[in-house]
């Protein structure tokens, strides 16, 4: 064999391995998944049973059906989603504000504002958190959508996405916009936004995502089942059907596709926010 | 609420102080330009900043600062009744045996789980720089545990670790191990909460590094390979050193989140079995939440707030005194 021939081999070799492992970790990464989904159209006989079956041999939706029956999940899911919708669309909107501010315009103090402000995504959320409780009880606003609305309706992180990203578009555009009288509120408006599409999605997903998912707040101010988003109902019924897991996965199920399927629209804004932020580092 | 997003927060504030100074110096800004919209930019700029300031006034400033009053202070929420203490509260934090043991527990978890994330995240990082069939799909994989919710996670992986039925112990046995009572032993359990935790964030550390791998030029690598360099050495010669910016980044990070875990321990152990597996938040949850002692709960935030705060000074530090890094 020519050194050639054996270097070729050789790579071919390292490149099987490479592959063979990269799709084994994935694989064992998504199992938990899978594994999910696939409890959760299997009968009660068929999940108690050993060994476990992989694939469900009577495929059946009452999981499903019980689990939506024993909590109102649907409710949870609307409270959820209009929840993350609002907090979104707010941090659109005063992140954005912010964030040409700071990028665009001159005013004294500015920077250090802007140091102070990022100073802040320093201090731990369970600093912050004990004050707030106390804020919203005094204004009688525990156990509402306020309490969970309200602390989210700005980002420190969001307001430096937009303005890193407000500071790379070149300004020609809005001088232009100026020398024919435009104000600052729609230059922003009708230039900046438009052009800053691919960030302010980013900023989308990466909150909504966060509203979703998040638990401890909503454990916190929430204390009508009425209220309930779906992670905090997910807790609750893992505790009063602790070993029934065809509802559990059920109920996990339904607690995790919106975000995966979100996921898998919209995988650049995920990483991208990912990437962005340690990018520049 | 504010700390939704706290955890990018942090991931981009040291990032963000470079770019500021970065810009300070590199780009100066036409004085006629700047003025373009008038005099009243001062009014207009409060105007556009109020709805922010607001609602961080209300919610993050504010606390900040009434949490670190409230710490000196004996404060039941609901026994309406407040009297200044000085520094009982923290004394009485470090004199309760079960602050220790929370505080131990936080830090081994943090200890195994940090090092197994980076060195898995990096690892998965290196491999997808190559040249591989299907990357997007693979990459999507390794994240997907990141987007989901922590208390789906728990969830699904208490049903994994159930020692009955769970697929962990099916798969040990399978392999002729013995079974592992996930839920009544202290050590495993508190490994199932290592899992988890590794499981659900290395896809975040795998992305970072993955942007710094990319920042690497090639030509360095190609040059290696000239003077016959193999992959190991190019990776311990080249690729290390040049990564270290990053690699302290997601260090500090990763050890920020894992102090700060909650939700897992809440769903998949409930800090059992008999404490082994509680943490640091969760014994802050429940001062503040169980038993509204605010004044308790706040010296306790603060506590945590410090050890984050040297624990990153000293990394910083000690990745500047190798030469690793200019920070």
């Amino acid at each position: 064999m020519s050194a050639v021939t054996a270097h070729s081999a050789r790579r071919a070799a390292g490149s099987a391995g490479n592959h063979l492992l990269l799709y084994t970790l994935a694989l064992l990464t998504v199992a938990p998944f899978l594994w999910m989904v696939l409890t959760s159209f299997k009968d009660l006989q068929e999940i108690f049973s050993y060994p476990p079956t992989w694939w469900p041999e009577r495929f059946t939706t009452d999981n499903y059906t019980d689990a939506f029956a024993a909590a109102p999940f649907g409710r949870f899911y609307f409270n959820s989603l209009f929840v993350a919708v609002v907090v979104t669309l707010g941090q659109l909107v005063t992140c954005s504000m912010a964030a040409y501010a700071f990028a665009r315009m001159q005013f004294r103090g500015r920077d250090v504002l802007f140091y102070l402000f990022l100073g802040t995504m320093m201090v731990p959320a369970h600093v912050t958190m004990i004050p707030s409780f106390m804020i919203l009880h005094w204004l009688g606003l525990i156990d509402s959508y306020g309490a969970l609305i309200l602390p989210g309706l700005a980002s420190a992180f969001g307001t430096f996405l937009l303005r890193q990203f407000f500071l790379t578009l070149p300004k020609e555009l809005e001088e232009a916009a100026f020398i024919d009288g435009c104000g600052r509120f729609r230059v922003l408006w009708q230039i900046i936004l438009p052009l800053a599409r691919p960030a302010l999605a980013t900023l989308a997903v990466f909150t909504f995502m966060g509203v979703f998912n998040d638990f401890l707040w909503a454990l916190i101010v929430v204390n009508s089942q009425e209220l309930y988003t779906v992670q905090l109902g997910l807790a609750i019924f893992r505790d009063r059907y602790s070993t029934e897991w065809g509802p559990l996965m059920a109920g996990s199920v339904a607690a995790t596709l919106p975000i995966l399927i979100l996921f898998f629209v919209a995988q650049k804004h995920f990483i991208q926010g990912i990437a962005l932020s340690g990018l520049k580092d | 609420m504010a700390g939704v997003l706290t955890g990018e927060g942090q991931r981009v504030s040291r990032a963000a102080a470079d770019v500021v100074r970065a810009e300070a110096a590199a780009v100066p800004v036409p004085p006629a330009v700047r003025r373009a919209p008038g005099r009243r930019e001062g009014l207009t700029a409060f105007l556009f900043l109020s709805p922010t300031l607001l609602v961080f006034g209300v919610f993050v400033v504010f606390p900040i600062l009434f949490s670190f009053y409230l710490s000196f202070q004996q404060w039941n929420l609901f026994a309406d009744d407040h009297a200044f203490v000085g520094l009982a509260n923290y004394g009485a934090v470090f004199s309760d045996p079960e602050f220790w043991q929370v505080f131990w527990n936080t830090t081994v978890y943090t200890v195994a789980t940090v090092p197994l994330n980076m060195v898995l995240a990096l690892g998965v990082a290196v491999l997808l720089e190559r040249r591989v069939r299907g990357k997007r799909l693979l990459r999507a994989a390794f994240f997907t545990p990141v987007v989901v919710s922590s208390v789906a996670a728990g969830v699904i992986w208490r049903w994994v670790f159930d020692p009955n039925l769970g697929l962990a112990n099916v798969a040990l046995t399978a392999v002729g191990l013995p079974a592992v009572d996930w839920t009544a032993n202290a050590a495993a359990a508190m490994a199932a909460l290592i899992i988890v935790g590794v499981w659900k964030t290395f896809g975040i550390n795998m992305v970072l590094f993955a942007a710094g791998l990319s920042a690497i030029p090639s030509h360095y690598y190609e040059a290696a390979a000239i003077d016959g360099a193999r992959s190991w050495s190019q990776f311990r010669h080249i690729t290390l050193p040049l990564l270290a910016p990053t690699t302290l980044f997601v260090l500090v990070l990763s050890m920020i989140g894992s102090f700060q875990v909650f939700d897992v321990v809440f769903v998949l152990t409930r800090g059992g079995p008999l404490g082994a597996t509680k943490v640091l938040v969760y014994y802050l949850y429940e001062h503040a939440f169980k038993f509204f002692d605010m004044g308790y709960a706040s010296a306790v935030a603060y506590l945590l707030f410090a050890v984050l705060f040297v624990l990153t000074l000293v990394q910083v530090r000690a990745f500047r005194n190798r030469g690793a890094v200019a920070v």
